[in-house]
């Protein structure tokens, strides 16, 4: 990875539910600017290690974080006790895997995240909400409905609502939980293209069981299994070019 | 980058604020058990536990004063057992055919009206009992006193139906499909697969379903005072009067009871000793929902 | 093969049967409820006029009527919702947001679920100790606005929680993720989401105090009331007063369980009359809550 400015860096990290180790020391510099796959097969820890990343295993008891991530240019731990999560997840936003919108409006889905932070002033919201809706691929689709409940929209266009209400924040990384897991291929493409869009503002984190997706819209990728970081470079190497005996497999399809 | 400490006090403050709140429930319970045991304690001073327990007549008002608790809790068991021969098989029966039998439009109907069943005020059940089932059963059977255990019995039954039969059905409808159809691959019937497999399998929630029962008929107080008189009466007889601890409580708060007096302080050690009863059928009640959560 | 179809026979015949008698068992509660309601109709009914409604109790079964009984139902229902609301969300919202799994929490939630089965006139003898004599409210519509405010605690608390449960985590998710704290995200997603079970709880939980009878009793309703008690609002500064609070009072349940106890049958025409319209005022207030329940059903369905 070189000549690539480091906006993320994990530093030896393991995980904890309860007793059970789900991660084990792993480390890995995630690029700025660049999209970062992580796959592997079912189990293999990608999705808790994302979670990671904004402190989402804090809602939940029991669970313990080793290590760090250092969060750059300011240099913070952002897994260390210290730092509170809604501070990491006011610079950190995320995509889940199901679409999960609020059953508000499409524009108080997205404004929501700014009313959090203590935006009240509705112009000033009004234009941030254009703005990610545009960002998202969604603006032209229901700026005259904006008042209308999310829920009326389509599968696709709900994840992608989904992705406008992340980037209303303007979050430095933005974590993609198998964002089109749930979504037909069109939409998937959708979503894909706007990725590639997306990198030229903020960071990308993505998890993805679909081999086809890390190797079309990523730059670099991480191969995970068993909770251990396998191997991890740019995606052309890891494909075409894997070092170690498993990523092989697991790209060749021998597994998983 | 810190988040500013007026909104993590804010939230403290919150969420010690709600969490009070919760704690006023402990906090109802622990002062029923002090006015009731003060109380109590105050009646047992004058009265010995023995007299109490063992006496067979309940006449605290009267010159020459019996505290023998003994005639209002058979009152109260008598009517509860009549109740509880209605509305535990009613009740199962109801459950047993809205969960397996019933089409689902039937459920969607009959569910709402059941519930309407535990919402009528308990002073129009005794009305009803005292009025309507009292003349009704008098013609069947002559000796039947004006206040009896009887019509009351029957009333709290069919009015406690709802409570049993929902909590009932609520279980036997948490069986997994996949039982239920291991008896019907083997071409069980309904009625056996209902009995043998999911009555057995929905065992914990039925027995909780049946606590529930017994709690709410040895609390019930108007349909009682109402129609089964008020002469505390140490028999097991049916057709006659009968009076029932709540009943008691009630006769007492009606008429001009100065605070402090002995007569005063009974009602409280009825109240104890109804309290105590419901409790233990609380608890088993408690512990046996706790084990359902725990199965499924 | 002669002796299985034999079997199948029997075990088909044993379920009809049984059809039947699930059928009948569950038709008992609702004619019973039937009868209940067109004896009720037939008894009371020639009682019901506009004077029923607006006069005093009486001595003469004609001249009597339920108006310091309604009056004084809705004011001490007004008590038991503004006691009962607030203390019972809270409680909710605490339990299924905040509380973790300690033994506190246990604690509490055994003492909701017993005070759920503890008979009401248990909590009429608490209010008269701790109420009536130890706070020395007396036996007023504050004393027994508290009471049943006590009494349909548990109920509150348990429709808050189950409304609060249907949310799916996800949402819950969402909302964290974009930075918000715990109370931002009840505050603008759980209570707003939960609003419809809550309400229909919060209602069907008045429309059983105001049935009830026994513990209104044990703190000194009285039963011949010939007054009204102050009114709440008043033509001079501040226009509001709370003086009402410590009247005495009667409730529509007392005065129907007075009527049903005197022997002469003219009372009981009376007692019928106010059976209808207490059976009237619950159905309404349950028929309120189904519709909300519904209204809410069909804007939010996860």
């Amino acid at each position: 990875m070189v000549n690539e400015t480091i906006k993320a860096e994990v530093k030896n990290l393991n995980f904890y539910y309860g007793d059970m180790h789900a991660l084990t020391n792993i480390n890995l510099s995630v690029a700025e600017k660049k999209v970062t796959a992580l796959i592997g097969p079912s189990g293999c820890g990608k999705t808790t290690y994302l979670r990671c990343f904004n402190r989402m295993h804090d809602l939940y008891p029991h669970n313990k974080y080793t290590g760090e991530i250092m969060l750059h240019p300011d240099n913070i731990n952002i897994i260390s006790p210290n730092v509170d999560p809604i501070e990491v997840r006011m610079r950190i936003s995320m995509v889940f895997q199901k679409p999960n919108p609020f059953p508000k409006s499409i524009f108080e889905n997205v404004a929501y995240g700014l009313r959090v932070r203590g935006t009240s002033n509705r112009s000033l919201l009004s234009e941030t909400v254009e703005k990610s809706l545009r960002g998202a691929a969604l603006w032209d689709e229901v700026r005259d409905r904006l008042d209308k409940p999310a829920f009326d929209l389509s599968g696709g266009q709900q994840q992608r609502l989904c992705i406008a209400r992340a980037l209303a924040t303007e979050p430095e990384i933005l974590l993609f939980d198998e964002p089109t897991s749930a979504l037909d291929p069109i939409a998937t493409s959708k979503i894909e293209d706007l990725i590639s869009e997306l990198k030229k503002e903020v960071t990308i984190l993505i998890v993805t069981h679909n081999m086809q997706q890390a190797a079309r819209i990523a730059d670099y990728t991480a191969f995970m299994y068993l909770g251990e970081l396998i191997e991890f470079g740019d995606t052309d190497t890891i494909f075409v070019n894997p070092h170690n005996k498993l990523t092989e497999e697991y790209i060749t399809g021998r597994f998983g | 980058m810190a988040i500013h400490m007026s909104k993590k006090i804010k939230e403290g403050i919150i969420e010690t604020s709600l969490f009070l709140c919760a704690l006023s429930s402990v906090l109802i319970t622990i002062s029923i058990v002090i006015v009731l045991g003060y109380e109590s304690y105050g009646f047992f001073k004058v009265v010995s536990l023995k007299e109490f327990l063992t006496e067979k007549e309940w006449t605290p008002l009267f010159f020459e004063p019996k505290f023998g608790i003994l005639p209002l809790v058979t009152g109260t068991l008598l009517t509860t057992s009549i109740a509880l021969l209605v509305a535990l098989p009613l009740g199962l029966m109801v459950a047993v055919y809205l969960s397996e039998y019933a089409p689902h439009r039937m459920r969607e109907i009959i569910k709402p009206v059941l519930e309407l069943l535990a919402a009528v005020p308990t002073v129009v059940y005794g009305y009803f009992a005292l009025l309507f089932l009292t003349p009704v059963l008098q013609k069947f059977l002559p000796d039947l006193s004006g206040f009896n255990a009887l019509s009351p019995g029957i009333i709290m039954g069919i009015m406690i139906i709802p409570y049993v039969s929902s909590v009932s059905e609520d279980s036997m409808k948490a069986v997994p499909m996949h039982i239920k159809e291991g008896s019907y691959a083997m071409g069980a019937t309904k009625l056996q697969t209902a009995f043998k497999v999911v009555i057995p399998a929905a065992f914990s929630g039925i027995a909780a379903a049946f606590i529930i029962g017994i709690s709410r008929a040895i609390g019930e107080t108007m349909v009682v005072a109402i129609a089964a008189g008020m002469m505390p009466n140490f028999s097991v007889n049916p057709l006659e009067p009968v009076q029932t601890l709540t009943a008691y409580i009630v006769q007492v708060s009606l008429g001009d009871v100065p605070h402090g007096t002995i007569e005063y302080k009974t009602i409280f050690a009825a109240g104890i000793t109804l309290f105590m009863m419901t409790l233990v059928f609380n608890l088993i009640g408690f512990w046996l929902r706790k084990r359902i959560r725990e199965v499924y | 093969m002669e002796d299985i179809k034999q079997r199948i026979r029997i075990s088909k015949y044993w379920n009809g049967v049984f059809w039947i008698i699930g059928f009948l068992s569950t038709l008992v509660g609702l004619v019973l409820l039937l009868v209940l309601m067109i004896d009720l109709f037939i008894d009371g009914a020639p009682r019901l006029s506009y004077k029923f409604f607006s006069s005093f109790p009486s001595r003469f079964p004609e001249e009597a009527g339920i108006l310091s009984a309604w009056v004084g139902s809705f004011l001490v229902l007004l008590v038991t919702a503004g006691a009962a609301i607030p203390l019972g969300v809270a409680a909710g919202i605490y339990l299924e947001e905040y509380a973790r799994k300690n033994w506190v929490t246990d604690i509490i939630e055994i003492n909701i679920a017993n005070l759920a089965g503890v008979p009401s006139i248990v909590y009429g003898l608490l209010a008269l100790g701790l109420f009536v004599y130890l706070l020395k409210f007396g036996e007023t519509i504050l004393t027994a606005g508290l009471t049943l405010a006590l009494l349909i605690l548990p109920m509150v608390i348990m429709a808050t929680r189950e409304a609060i449960r249907a949310i799916p985590g996800s949402i819950r998710e969402a909302s964290y993720a974009l930075g918000a704290t715990k109370w931002q995200t009840v505050r603008w997603h759980i209570i707003p989401y939960s609003m419809g079970g809550i309400l229909t709880g919060i209602i069907i939980g008045l429309s059983r105090a105001i049935g009830e009878t026994a513990p209104i009793i044990t703190v000194g309703a009285l039963t011949f009331i010939a007054f009204l008690p102050a009114p709440p609002v008043t033509s001079e500064f501040p226009f509001i007063s709370f003086k009402w609070l410590m009247d005495p009072f009667t409730v529509m349940p007392i005065q129907m369980f007075n009527w049903v106890s005197r022997p002469q049958k003219a009372f009981q025409m009376n007692a019928a009359a106010a059976g209808i319209v207490l059976m009237g005022m619950t159905l309404l207030m349950n028929g309120v809550a189904i519709y909300i329940r519904y209204k809410f059903r069909k804007k939010i369905k996860w």
